[in-house]
């Protein structure tokens, strides 16, 4: 989507990390061990851009979203919006920056209160925030409605009466309310119906170069990040696997977690799917409580050699902005090692 | 041949008042083919193969038409005229089942292996020694490592992937002729979707089974099927080969949908996503025009006042729509010429 050409810097995040305590017992409660949905991770997202961030299922995509905005409080790291560091300030300041860094929740369409008129669900981040009189939030309340494709003369109808993709209008109308800049949107198509999806994938793109949003696009339906994406990365496990540009990683990916996963999403091309060869990993994705040593992926992975299991791979640089976690790949040439054909 | 359903009428009759859900289903399955069946939500796709194996909760549902004839050696029966007691003994037998989520439709209380031993030793009249070897052989069949263990575990101890495995298992055990699958990798990973596809796949060639799969994914649908419908409002809004139904579609919403997505046309984010708007029927309403006709671009008088029949467009292929195909080309070049 519309770089601009420019490479600043929006957001960094350095070294994230987000553990969850288990805890067990009615009595004592003591904590036996913990999760490790975010464990150390690392990227920056450009302004005027969208970063996908892809993974299967618990591999800790909402957690990083929600950490970087600081709605869960990091474990330890960092993360720069410009150039504030948001995990030292105090609530005070956050609540201060909020109106510039939103999230679109992924269960947020069943979440909508049922008893809030439309009006109200879209004014309600004014309200809080203390924005303009009843009268001003009105009328930005009718922008918005006009904003997102919503009549708004349906202002004083309840959540119910919509159609799901209605309703994740409304979410969106919501989360654009105190004129973002950063949104964090976290699967906010998987719910609706294909024939739906476009229309607020469409949305996302036109408000994006209207409004020069930057996103964090959260999703495990992979042809949409690609659609959608400036650059993409992938977690598997609470980790990065990789990140590059978008025709790079679908292209060319590194990493051999990146190319299963590549080669285990379907094609809506009949023909072409017929003759692809799949690589067909083995086994599930571990519990992130019980995180395999070294290499996270080195139980599953088809190439994985004996240091995989030990030493836990460095997520670097190996081309000007292609990051990828692999003992494989060589550094020197950061050559291709293909699992496919082998 | 060895499945026609012929006209098949669904309601539910709930305090909102009636749900049209079926609205006269027509479709055959041919032996040893895969038929993906897509739509949106609520379009009928659950509620036909549902209605199909006595499986509709009644009331409120009520099944006021149809027919449903299983083929086999030269004789049919039709599985709506059956008793419970018949439909049970069809059901796990020569159809088996997978439903979208192990977990509801394996019994918690019962060990994996007896499920499926249980099973066999109803339908197949195997003793329990017979009955055990052959699920462990199964169990092994489908992927489940350390079988002659694991026929002792219980549903919850074992991972999503592991369950629809059981499923599989189940569904295949007393040897169908027919599996009919729901949504059966919707709640699974990608790489683990990859896994359940393989094996459904490679069961279906070493037994020879037909396969209905229902799915909203498009993708899915051109990965694995040999035939599609595509339903709408409770209605078969097109029926052809998989390659036919990407290549050359012909309702206009299945042409939509194609559009709607990214991989089949677009792929970068310079094109846009033609999206379908408006939104799915309301089916609190009899029937009495095409469901599609609200969001359809190329609707006619005709369309708002009847309701199409599939027709055949070639031998494989019906689509239920009124506009001529070649209209639709000349027009489809105006819209675009029009933006
Ligand atoms: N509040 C919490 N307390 C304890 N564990 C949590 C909490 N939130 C998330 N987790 C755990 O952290 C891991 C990552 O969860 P997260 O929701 O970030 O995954 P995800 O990638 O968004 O998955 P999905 O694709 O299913 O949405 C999971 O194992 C999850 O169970
Ligand atoms: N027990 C019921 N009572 C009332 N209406 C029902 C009942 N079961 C299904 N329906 C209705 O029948 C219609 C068809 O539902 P069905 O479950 O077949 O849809 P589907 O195509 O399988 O959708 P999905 O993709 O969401 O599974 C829907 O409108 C649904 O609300
Ligand atoms: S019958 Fe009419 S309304 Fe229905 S899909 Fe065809 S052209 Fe559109
Ligand atoms: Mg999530
Ligand atoms: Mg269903």
């Amino acid at each position: 989507m519309a770089n601009n050409g420019s490479n600043n810097v929006l957001v960094s995040v350095k070294n994230l990390k987000k553990f969850f305590p288990i805890k067990q017992g009615f009595i004592f409660n003591r904590q036996v061990t913990q999760v490790k949905a975010v464990n150390d991770i690392s990227f920056e997202i450009k302004q005027g851009e969208t970063l996908g961030l892809v993974g299967e299922s618990g591999c800790g995509k909402s957690t990083t979203g929600r950490a970087v905005l600081q709605l869960h409080k990091p474990t330890s790291g960092h993360v720069f919006y410009e150039d504030q560091d948001l995990t030292t300030l105090s609530e005070g300041e956050l609540r201060a920056l909020r109106p510039k860094i939103q999230m679109i929740f992924q269960d947020s369409i069943a979440s909508l209160n049922p008893r809030h008129s439309v009006r109200k669900i879209i004014g309600e981040p004014l309200v809080i925030h203390n924005i303009g009189t009843a009268k001003t939030i009105h009328n930005r309340v009718v922008e918005l409605m006009e904003l997102v494709g919503l009549n708004p003369k349906w202002m004083k109808r309840f959540p119910h009466e919509f159609s799901g993709g209605q309703r994740q209008r409304i979410n969106i109308a919501r989360a654009l309310a105190l004129n973002p800049r950063f949104v964090v949107c976290d699967e906010p198509i998987s719910a609706l119906d294909v024939s739906i999806q476009a229309q607020v994938v469409n949305l996302l793109k036109d408000l994006q170069q209207q409004l020069g949003l930057t996103y964090l696009f959260i999703a495990h339906d992979l042809s949409m990040v690609q659609y959608l994406s400036d650059r993409v990365a992938v977690m598997y496990l609470g980790k990065a696997m990789e990140l590059a540009d978008k025709q790079t990683l679908f292209k060319e990916p590194l990493h051999p977690y990146t190319q299963s996963l590549m080669s285990a999403v379907p094609l809506p091309q009949p023909k072409l799917e017929r003759k692809r060869k799949r690589i067909i990993l083995q086994g599930e994705v571990p519990s992130p409580s019980k995180a395999p040593n070294g290499c996270v992926f080195h139980t599953r992975c088809p190439l994985a050699i004996d240091r995989c299991a030990k030493v836990i791979p460095e997520y670097r640089q190996v081309h000007p902005d292609h990051f990828v976690a692999c003992h494989l790949v060589d550094d020197q040439q950061s050559s291709i090692i293909k699992v496919i054909g082998r | 041949m060895i499945l026609q359903v012929k006209n098949l009428i669904t309601r539910f009759y709930s305090v909102d008042g009636v749900v049209y859900a079926i609205n006269g289903v027509n479709f055959a399955l041919d032996a040893g083919e895969t038929l993906a069946v897509v739509g949106e939500s609520g379009s009928g796709k659950s509620v036909t193969m549902m209605s199909l194996l006595g499986l509709i909760p009644q009331p409120p549902g009520k099944i006021e038409g149809g027919q449903a004839f299983l083929f086999e050696n030269g004789e049919q029966q039709d599985l709506l005229k059956m008793s419970d007691q018949q439909i049970r003994r069809v059901r796990g037998g020569k159809v088996g089942f997978i439903f979208q989520d192990p977990i509801s439709s394996l019994n918690p209380t019962m060990t994996i292996g007896k499920q499926i031993a249980e099973s066999m030793t109803e339908h197949l009249g195997l003793n329990r020694l017979e009955a055990r070897k052959r699920t462990v052989e199964l169990l092994n069949e489908v992927g489940i490592a350390d079988a002659d263990r694991r026929f002792d575990s219980y549903p919850h101890e074992f991972s999503g992937g592991m369950r629809q495995r059981v499923m599989i298992a189940i569904a295949v055990a007393c040897q169908p002729k027919i599996v009919i699958a729901d949504e059966p990798t919707t709640a699974l990973d990608v790489t683990v979707q990859a896994q359940i596809i393989e094996l459904v796949q490679r069961l279906q060639e070493q037994l020879g089974i037909a396969i209905v799969w229902i799915t909203h994914d498009l993708a899915v649908v051109a990965s694995m099927a040999d035939r599609v419908l595509v339903m709408y409002g409770g209605t078969v809004v097109e029926d052809a080969l998989v390659n036919d139904l990407f290549d050359n579609p012909q309702h206009p919403y299945t042409i939509g949908l194609l559009k709607a997505i990214p991989g089949v046309t677009k792929m970068g984010a310079e094109e846009r996503l033609e999206s379908i708007e408006g939104a799915p029927p309301d089916l609190l309403r009899e029937l009495t025009f095409c469901p599609f006709a609200p969001r359809c671009q190329f609707v006619s008088d005709q369309c708002l006042t009847e309701l199409p029949p599939l027709i055949t467009i070639t031998k494989q292929h019906r689509a239920a729509c009124f506009y001529d195909a070649e209209k639709r080309k000349i027009k489809e070049k105006e819209v675009e010429h029009g933006q």
